[in-house]
């Protein structure tokens, strides 16, 4: 009970966050991006406060033997750089430029009923199922040549 | 003050409480406050993995409700694009971001914190298409679409 009540007030204070620094604003959001128009900076701030503040606590938290109430750190550790990160990142962003949301405003936004909040939080549900499952299917494929190769 | 001036400072206090609230996530549970790395795994539910997911996605939408009871103006949908627009945006950061692992929370806020690699490529890579994608609508339909 103790853990979900600290995961939902961890969730509660990222919202908030979110919500003070204008990413839940998606004209805010293309603003920022569109550096061919009136460029509005203030959002690269958001990163400046977010990596402050995470950054500033991260050593202190992952040199303690185990988090509060788990057993251990669930942190990737991966640092190899291939074809699917950056064909991955490079679609988000230009659905981020397209909509004005990311995932977790969109998320956040959807309370409000707004329209486009509600289109994007479904089609964002749709895309990661259709991501999972073109991926099944192109590790299904992969399996099938190991094993007849 | 500027409103341009008041605009930074509101996003160096949201961000504040976005690393924060990480931090908050890491100190209780080890776990990384990615949006898109929480709630993708719930569309292909695994026992005993969903219920901790479902109770940060009740938060995130607990904390919309505050938000819309203190100041309902922080929200604001694109003026300058249309619902279809919108909905091919979702459609492409779903498929982008379970692809790429990740996304402005997983990469751009816990991954440059840790010095990942991985998330520094990844948030290079999405700013710049970010960047991209909005500046060409402007340059080529006067940043409506």
């Amino acid at each position: 009970m103790k853990t979900n009540i600290a995961i939902f007030f961890s969730a509660f204070v990222f919202a908030i966050g979110l919500g003070i620094s204008g990413m839940t604003d998606a004209n805010k959001v293309i603003g920022f991006l569109n550096a061919a128009g009136d460029w509005d900076p203030a959002l690269a701030f958001v990163m400046v406060g977010a990596i402050g503040a995470h950054l500033a606590t991260f050593k202190l938290i992952t040199n303690r033997p185990s988090p509060l109430f788990e057993a251990k750190f669930s942190v990737p550790t991966r640092n190899d750089i291939d074809a699917r990160l950056v064909v991955g990142s490079g679609l988000f962003g230009i659905g981020w430029a397209l909509g004005g949301f990311c995932p977790g405003p969109a998320l956040v936004s959807s309370i409000t009923g707004a329209p486009a909040a509600l289109v994007f939080v479904g089609a964002l549900l749709c895309g990661m199922a259709l991501f999972h499952a073109g991926h099944k299917a192109w590790v299904a494929t992969q399996s099938t040549e190991g094993q007849t190769a | 003050m500027s409103p341009m001036i008041e605009s930074i400072i509101n996003a160096i206090i949201g961000g504040v409480f976005i690393g924060a609230a990480a931090s908050m996530l890491m100190l209780f549970t080890g776990r990384v406050a990615g949006i898109s790395g929480i709630v993708g795994p719930l569309l292909q539910p695994k026992s005993g993995d969903v219920a901790w997911r479902l109770t940060f996605v009740a938060g995130l939408l607990a904390g919309g409700v505050a938000l819309m009871a203190q100041n309902p103006a922080v929200f604001a949908s694109p003026s300058t694009r249309s619902l279809f627009v919108v909905g091919v945006a979702g459609l492409v950061v779903g498929v982008g971001v379970r692809m790429g692992n990740g996304c402005t929370s997983g990469h751009g806020v816990c991954g440059l914190s840790r010095l990942s690699i991985r998330s520094q490529v990844a948030t290079c890579v999405f700013m710049g298409t970010g960047f991209a994608t909005a500046t060409a609508i402007q340059i080529f339909n006067g940043g409506v679409l």
